[in-house]
């Protein structure tokens, strides 16, 4: 049974309906992994091993009564703990919610449950999806699968969605949803070998989705191989009417339209993103990824993205703003953790309530929100780093003039130990260096797997589209997965 | 327009005001849900996932909000900006369950415009004052807490959270607690005309803040102070004359004006401070980054502009010019949109019975409602929505009267009786045997007698005192129990006395 859990989201799928095993048997499987690792991983805050069994005896019933089945049929997945789960706790890793219980599915977990997937757990991220370690998360740190050769330092997942993945990198499930604000989709895809993408800003609901930053927040898949991402975040996208800020456009067929030849693309590579002291494994990488592309058919062309060294202070004013206003909804009146000390007011119940039940990343974001806002700040901060977004954005839509994708790592360095940066938010901050311009811009932006450091960790690399071009985006993706021969896995040490 | 000056110890003082009306639109679901917004219902009932504020939800413009606030715009002559945004307000309260209010700060959805008053009812086109309207933006509502539920707590009830609010907000232009009533009312019957809102300042669905400032004249704007929430014109009204008096006593006083929030309390007429502008909020607007600018078409304006009906003005000139009624009762009957409806309704009726034209039954139409059905409304306590008569019926007695079947005096009588029973007026007449009559021999006789009956009386008339006259014509129609015909009667009158 154990070679289930090294099967993806479309060997499942297919597997499935050719009647190879039973969604079943692949749900069991799964179920299995994730109970064996539980205490090593830290992956998941809950697990629902009856919700991923109940799903695969639907599916098995469907294909036993000759019903069509789903894109994800057969598929059990982990669900990030910021999607709303009906009747199963979601606290985006809080204490402030923990406990909550929502009474309704968020659009995309709905759309995923449509298609045939099946709920192994909730999987845990750093807390509102802040941070990009996974050791802002209430719930204890996600630790990786992966180690450095010769150590057994623990090591960084990523984040935020460093539950989704790890999970993935361990083979506890095929795939799982993650969401992207500054790069939390990208980063940790980057830190533990296996791929992700963040669409086009709209190509997903958010309805349902804790909100961190809404003008940023974009979910999407994670799994080990692009054609994986591709299924899955067909499955998750699409037009919603309960979100305002959701893309009115049809999906495109991402997994049929696949491709690895790229002649006639141009591939764009900024020169801004090549930093001195840059690290010699990433900066190897990333000459690895064009000659790969170039490979594959593509011209390679520099392009110039000259607000890039803006991007990061602009995105945080940006978010943390956001953030600080999209967070005052936890208040101790209606739902989650409440802290009324006797003889409390109401001002009281509040400053308790959210003193106890935020962590120190989220009520640190939260201040520099608050301040960036306030009268007197407002113009020197939050409207200039607007403009500054705009310019960023420009950037980019002036570059793809010239190339249809852009090439870039993802994240500055490998996985770092836990511990390491979180003393220090400003080291950390700079870890979402290179995934955070694409996020200012809306635009699609994938990291699929380019090889190991020389300390034998994954390195990512980042390819970002046109707005809407999730396909041109999967396609040099996938050209990069035909090349790197990545198929290493962590050692199970669990 | 107005010379209202406060007389203080050192001279006198203008008043200088501006109001902020917050009005609920009438719609059948909230701003950005798709929950109900009716008055009246249980604690809670209605209250969506978004109007809870539950993790994750998101909000969705709701058109006919948007559509009632560009038809009031349209209505008071205003711009209509095709682009417009919303910004979060952020303050925490536990009425507020998102910790922001969604609201339009730095883009409203409707420009300058403006609304005419007249604080002369009889010449109402003779000395107008135009107040200017700054904005009108649309914002949510918030819910409302409850403190007489527990010993200890306060609960929290959110079916208002969320619900349509415009705010209208009116330059500084009244000088008067008498042009701020004039243009509340104007206001308050324009929202009633446009049906986008109802008015209704006792269910809290129109509420004013209160700015008021002092001046000497030909000096620069004095400090302000904002009552909050008052929630009538009266009220408006007493709490502008209050503010403005105890302003003056303070600055006569050698105090300063402290610019501050205050609370009008209604039972003592007096305002006191709530707080003041050091403990005022930081509200940290910001563009809300879960909606998209709301970007109308020009076909939605102009389906909005279609939509508005007849508005008091324009229809209060056409009653003039069109109907000969005088300005006063064109006013009158155009004031509340109800009324004139009713009205239309009722010359219409009139129209068809008596088989003329409309304006040649419009005045006799006006004054019995005006006087007649306007005074039994008032003595019965109810309003014209729910009068127990309807335009038909009246328009049937009415006719009764036209065609000489009975008489102006019996015609009161005959209504009164038609309030009590909800008969129609024809079938009063017949059944109490009310016909007019124009039976000349009749008419003489009772003339004979009551000429007989006061040979005083009629001595002194013929000494000069003319004035007797009309005495003779009383005692014949009461002799005939109303019932003679007045023209008949007169004439009968006037052939006996020679």
């Amino acid at each position: 049974m154990t070679e289930l859990t090294q099967l993806g989201v479309a060997d499942i799928r297919e597997g499935v309906a050719a009647g190879t095993f039973t969604a079943l048997e692949v749900a069991e499987a799964f179920n299995g992994a994730v109970a064996a690792a539980q205490d090593a991983l830290n992956a998941f805050i809950v697990t629902t091993p009856e919700l991923a069994l109940d799903a695969a005896r639907k599916v098995d019933a469907a294909r036993a009564s000759g019903e069509q089945l789903g894109a994800m049929a057969g598929v059990p997945i982990g669900m990030k703990d910021l999607f709303a789960t009906k009747g199963v706790q979601t606290t985006a890793a809080s204490h402030i919610l923990e406990g909550f219980v929502p009474e309704y599915e968020s659009t995309v977990s709905q759309k995923l449950w449509d298609a045939g997937a099946g709920m192994l757990g909730k999987l845990n991220l750093d807390q509102f999806a802040m941070g990009s370690s996974n050791e802002t998360s209430y719930f204890g740190n996600v630790i990786s699968p992966w180690r450095r050769e010769g150590d057994t330092a623990a090591l960084a997942p990523g984040g935020s969605s460093g539950g989704s993945s790890a999970a993935i990198a361990a083979r506890l499930c095929p795939a799982a949803t993650g969401t992207d604000t500054g790069g939390s989709i990208r980063q940790p895809a980057a830190f533990t070998g296996i791929s992700g993408i963040k669409p086009t800003y709209g190509r997903c609901s958010r309805w349902g989705i804790v909100a961190f930053a809404s003008s940023l927040d974009q979910a999407g898949p994670m799994a080990r191989s692009v054609r994986d991402c591709a299924v899955m975040l067909g499955a998750m996208a699409g037009f919603d009417p309960k979100d305002s800020t959701s893309l009115d456009m049809p999906v495109p067929d991402w997994e049929a339209g696949l491709s690895a030849n790229l002649a006639g693309k141009k591939v764009g590579i900024p020169r801004e993103y090549r930093m001195d002291g840059m690290d010699p494994d990433v900066a190897k990488s990333w000459d690895d990824g064009i000659a790969w592309l170039k490979d594959a058919g593509a011209q390679i062309v520099e392009i110039s993205l000259p607000h890039t060294q803006y991007a990061l202070p602009t995105y945080y004013i940006i978010a943390p703003a956001e953030a600080s206003s999209n967070l005052a909804r936890y208040d101790g009146v209606r739902y989650g953790l409440r802290d009324l000390p006797d003889g409390a007011g109401l001002q009281d119940m509040y400053a308790a309530t959210r003193a106890a039940g935020f962590g120190p990343e989220v009520k640190r974001r939260i201040l520099i929100g608050t301040y960036v806002l306030s009268a007197g700040f407002y113009d020197a901060y939050y409207t200039q780093a607007q403009k500054v977004r705009t310019l960023i954005a420009r950037d980019f839509e002036l570059a793809f003039h010239h190339c249809d994708v852009i090439l870039a790592p993802t994240a500055p360095t490998a996985a770092f130990a836990l511990g390491e940066k979180s003393d220090d938010p400003l080291a950390m901050y700079l870890n979402d260096v290179f995934s955070v311009p694409a996020s200012l811009a809306g635009l699609p932006a994938m990291s699929v797997p380019a090889g190991l450091s020389s300390g034998g960790l994954p390195l990512g690399l980042q390819i970002i589209g046109k707005p809407f071009d999730e396909q041109g985006v999967l396609n040099a993706g996938l050209a990069i997965e035909q090349r790197s021969g990545f198929t290493a896995q962590p050692a199970k040490w669990w | 327009m107005s010379m209202y000056r406060i007389s203080g110890a050192t001279g006198e003082w203008e008043v200088v005001i501006g109001l902020e009306v917050h009005a609920q639109v009438v719609s059948h679901s909230k701003l950005f849900s798709g929950a109900a917004a009716i008055f009246g219902a249980e604690p809670n009932a209605q209250v969506s996932l978004v109007d809870a504020a539950m993790p994750g939800m998101l909000p969705v413009p709701n058109a006919e909000c948007i559509r009632q606030a560009v038809r009031t715009g349209i209505a008071i002559d205003a711009a209509i900006n095709k682009w417009s945004r919303f910004d979060r307000k952020n303050y925490f309260y536990a009425d507020l369950p998102q910790g922001y209010q969604i609201s339009q700060l730095y883009h409203p959805l409707v420009g300058e415009g403006h609304i005419d008053i007249s604080l002369d009812d009889k010449n109402p086109d003779g000395e107008v004052k135009r107040i200017g309207v700054e904005r009108i933006h649309v914002e949510q509502d918030a819910g409302k807490l409850m403190h007489d539920q527990h010993p200890t707590m306060s609960y929290v009830d959110l079916n208002r959270s969320g619900v349509a609010l415009m705010e209208i907000v009116s330059r500084p232009d009244m000088a008067s607690p008498a042009e701020a009533g004039a243009y509340l009312r104007k206001l308050r019957a324009i929202l009633r005309y446009v049906g986008s809102c109802d008015g209704n300042m006792e269910e809290g669905s129109m509420r004013a803040d209160v700015n008021v400032s002092v001046r000497k004249a030909g000096e620069p704007l004095g400090t302000r102070t904002e009552t909050k929430n008052v929630n009538s014109v009266r009220f408006v009204m007493a709490a502008i004359e209050h503010e403005a008096m105890r302003q003056v006593d303070v600055l006569e006083s050698g105090g300063k004006i402290v610019q501050e929030t205050r609370l009008f309390d209604p039972d003592t007429g007096t305002t006191r401070s709530m707080r003041s502008k050091e403990d005022a909020h930081d509200y940290r607007y910001f563009p809300d980054p879960d909606l998209l600018p709301l970007v109308l078409t020009d076909a939605f304006v102009e389906e909005c502009r279609a939509s508005l009906p007849e508005l008091p003005d324009a229809k209060r000139r056409r009653y003039e010019a069109a109907l000969g009624l005088t300005p006063y009762v064109a006013g009158v009957l155009t004031a509340e949109v109800e009324t004139a409806r009713w009205f239309e309704a009722l010359i219409t009726e009139c129209a068809l019975l008596q088989g003329k034209g409309e304006e040649l039954v419009a005045k006799q139409a006006a004054n019995w409602l005006t006087s007649e059905l306007f005074g039994a409304l008032n003595r019965l306590g109810r309003s014209l929505e729910d009068s127990p008569v309807s335009p038909a019926q009246c328009a049937g007695l009415l006719a009764l009267v036209a065609n000489g079947t009975i008489s102006n005096t019996i015609a009161k009588p005959v209504f009164e009786k038609m309030l009590e029973t909800g008969d129609a007026a024809a079938e009063i007449v017949e059944r109490e045997g009310l016909k007019q009559t124009s039976d000349t021999g009749a008419i003489d006789a009772a003339v004979a007698k009551v000429l007989a009956d006061n040979a005083d009386k009629v001595e002194q008339y013929k000494g000069g005192k003319e004035a007797l006259f009309g005495f003779f014509v009383g005692q014949t129609m009461k002799a005939m129990q109303g019932k003679g015909n007045p023209q008949l009667v007169n004439e009968a009158l006037k052939k006996a006395l020679g």
